[in-house]
């Protein structure tokens, strides 16, 4: 019958429509595609560092001028100029040494050493607080200039101890006392010998322990970056491309890429094909801003969303981070006696000297829209103490065509403010004086506020705060990228708070909806009602077998 | 009434039925994934379900294409003459003489595949309703490009979602509709043969012929 014979021609049609929708272009989530590989941002970031290692023309070990015995440490500075002689004038006008964030000196309102204020140890309180001069880039804090050792000694060396001592024996007459001091010397020139670009450990030292510890600041930034695997950060990895911090913070005359304060790390994202000789600083320089495979929905994201919101879906994933501090807790002595209470994560969630701390680990950031700048507040600045103030907070807006959304490790505080002038104030911590020895905050908070000649009325208080940190490190590989479901979801979504554009999945209008559903309920029930008509009326079919 | 014969005569060409089946897939499936995209539940994961539902969306917007391509070169469009005659009779039909055993206004026939009311409907799907939706969800998938623009996405995806609902209950009430033929497969198995059942004894009116209209 022709019934059976002509759908055998119609199935292997449907057959072969359905067998397409089986087909590879819908599993390009599925992890063991080998098509992955070719995604274009792969290739041509492979293309960015094909070369593999790094080459100098010069071994410094062999060089005289840093041979001789060595009696302080601006005596090496002065050796490393005879030859670089540019290379203080360049550095000095850098932020590593003025910490401002201006190129000026006059303009001294943010920075370290200026006006800037966070929810950590809060103010450096104009270098005063010396405590956080063993950041700094010199000899003994400021006062004997550039160490350059800092950055580019290769060889981890207590220089401090080792020219305190010099320094001491030196007014020695004892032959013995003056052969130890040789000693020492010839120990200083060996380590001086090693010169290199800056390693982990050398920005580590600083950046990864900013805040007074390991981890307590950025939460993409730890120690755990030393010898991080390709799982903690696929740059970095020493199993995988073993990226220095340099690779990507590239430098032109002593400054180095990155974002400062309110400054974004680039003024223009653009790949290395587009401008050669731009800062490597974005993913986009070297994977460009369409980097998945060409028919993947994934690139039509990159004019919104940042690659680091999908590819770091955690941060902090070794160590902990610190999420919290309150001050307000502070200064509770047992006997008359600062004590501190350690927690599961194995770091301190309380101390005396600075309160109450929260610490976590892999956690899930904070989505916002940022165009690359940072509000940054001030000692200066007017707060409203009524509200969460926000110190440092990224600047975006959807509507922005230069923000994407990124992630953020929000640092949350309790921080001192000035119940009358209303605004942070800025209390000395370390030295005699300071909050840490004395556990008086009023004196602390007056001579504070007294080193950068701002006032304070005597009263204060303490309000929330919170700080923002852009969370760039810690690129984990492409398997463990963010899955679409994540933040395309009904109201669970990563990005459930960003509002002002419409996002499929996550958005809907009610009344369309209702409505849709109105239709098509409406239409069910019609249909069923005729339906059921027709079987109760038999199709009007009067039995005529009767 | 009930002696008269039925006879079977060739209606849908190959190419038509391929389309048709083909066309009900793809919507099926677009539906089923759009939903899923629109966040109403989790079937397949949202990724493959937006993988899925762009892949068919632009097949069907090519296949859309051989389809109109079909319609003008064989004439078949002239099935989609909208025309109000019988028209309320077939509406009538449908409303009562259904359930009085009554027989259907305007029969099928060789050169009159579809009735007023059908052709009236499938004129509203083929030329706005389909192409409607094939140009929001092109908008939708192509939203990058025309940003600049500064348009929102949101009316285009609203519109979208929309049409996908009438496009349900079009389905629902098309499916349905296939029931009322001489048996209830009857209408389905002619889509799927090509060849519809009718009664010998129907006459087509010379109004009904798309060569013969004036």
């Amino acid at each position: 019958m022709a019934r059976m014979i002509i759908p055998r021609v119609l199935l292997p049609l449907l057959a072969a429509a359905f067998l397409s929708l089986a087909s590879p272009p819908f599993f390009t989530g599925a992890a063991s595609d080998p098509r992955d590989d070719e995604a274009p941002g792969r290739k041509l970031a492979k293309q960015a560092v094909k070369r593999d290692k790094r080459w100098s023309t010069t071994d410094h070990t062999t060089h005289e001028a840093l041979k001789k015995p060595f009696m302080s440490g601006e005596e090496v500075t002065q050796a490393c100029l005879s030859c670089h002689s540019e290379a203080a004038e360049q550095f000095h006008q850098t932020i590593h040494w003025t910490w401002l964030a201006s190129g000026s000196k006059d303009d001294i309102t943010y920075g370290k050493a200026g006006y800037s204020v966070n929810n950590f140890c809060i103010s450096a309180n104009a270098m005063e607080d010396k405590a956080c001069l063993k950041c700094h880039t010199g000899w003994n804090g400021v006062e004997e200039g550039i160490n350059c050792l800092k950055c580019h000694g290769m060889e981890k060396f207590n220089y401090s101890e080792a020219f305190t001592d010099i320094q001491a024996f030196v007014r020695d007459d004892d032959p013995e006392t003056l052969k130890i001091m040789a000693e020492i010397q010839k120990e200083v020139s060996s380590a001086v010998g090693k010169i290199g670009l800056p390693g982990r450990s050398n920005c580590g030292e600083c950046h990864f322990k900013g805040g007074g510890g390991d981890g307590v600041k950025h939460g993409d930034l730890d120690t755990s970056l030393m010898k991080p695997n390709k799982a903690l950060d696929v740059h970095m990895g020493i199993d995988g491309e073993n990226f220095t911090c340099t690779r990507c913070h590239t430098t032109t005359n002593h400054n180095i890429a990155g974002r400062i304060y309110t400054n974004p790390a680039v003024e223009k994202t653009q790949s290395l094909l587009e401008d050669d000789l731009a800062p490597k600083i974005t993913c986009v320089s070297c994977h460009s801003d369409a980097p998945h495979t060409n028919d993947s929905k994934m690139n039509d994201h990159t004019d919104e969303v940042s690659c680091q919101a999908c590819h770091i879906p955690e941060y902090a994933r070794v160590n902990p981070t610190k999420m919290s501090w309150d001050w307000s807790r502070a200064g509770d002595l047992k006997d008359g006696k600062p004590y501190n209470v350690t927690g599961d994560l194995g770091k301190d969630i309380y101390q005396s000297i600075k309160g109450e701390m929260v610490w976590d680990k892999n956690v899930v950031p904070e989505y916002f829209w940022s165009n690359g700048t940072q509000t940054s507040a001030t000692a200066k600045d007017v707060i409203d103490p009524a509200t969460v103030v926000k110190v440092s907070h990224p600047v975006g807006d959807g509507s922005d065509p230069d923000s994407r959304i990124y992630p953020f490790k929000i640092h949350r505080g309790r921080q001192p403010y000035d119940k009358v002038h209303k605004t942070l104030l800025t209390p000395l911590l370390s030295g005699d004086k300071g909050y840490w020895t004395t556990f008086d905050w009023n004196e602390a908070i007056s001579l504070g506020n007294a080193s950068l000649n701002l006032p304070f009325s005597g009263e204060f208080d303490f309000v929330e705060t919170t700080y923002a940190f852009p969370i760039t490190h810690m690129v984990a590989p492409k398997t463990q990228a963010l899955a679409c479901i994540k933040c395309h979801t009904r109201d669970t979504g990563r990005l459930a708070n960003l509002t002002g554009f419409y996002m499929p999945g996550r958005d809907r209008v009610r009344l369309v909806d209702s409505l849709g559903w109105l239709i098509v309920l409406g239409s069910l029930g019609g249909v069923g009602l005729h339906g059921l008509g027709r079987f109760f009326t038999r199709n009007g079919r009067r039995d005529s077998n009767e | 009434m009930n002696e008269k014969k039925i006879i079977k005569i060739y209606l849908y060409t190959r190419f038509e039925r391929f389309w048709h089946w083909l066309q009900a897939l793809m919507i099926i499936a677009l539906i089923i994934t759009g939903l899923e995209v629109h966040g109403t539940y989790s079937l397949l994961g949202f990724q493959r379900a937006v993988n899925i539902h762009n892949f068919i969306g632009l097949s069907w917007l090519v296949l859309f294409a051989f389809f109109v391509f079909w319609l003008f070169t064989t004439g078949e469009w002239r099935q989609y003459i909208p025309t109000t005659k019988k028209l309320f009779a077939v509406m009538m039909y449908y409303a009562r003489g259904i359930f009085q055993g009554k027989p259907h206004p305007v029969e099928k026939s060789p050169g009159a595949k579809h009735n007023p009311l059908q052709r009236l409907t499938y004129l509203g799907l083929s030329a706005l309703l389909l192409p409607l939706q094939m140009v929001t969800g092109l908008l939708y998938y192509t939203w990058n490009s025309w940003a600049w623009m500064n348009i929102p996405l949101a009316p285009v995806a609203l519109l979208h979602t929309l049409l996908a609902f009438m496009l349900v209950s079009f389905l629902l009430v098309h499916v349905y509709m296939t029931t009322t033929g001489h048996s209830l497969f009857s209408h389905i198995s002619g889509m799927i043969t090509g060849w519809e059942e009718i009664y010998d004894t129907t006459r087509v009116e010379e109004w009904e012929l798309p060569g013969k209209r004036k």
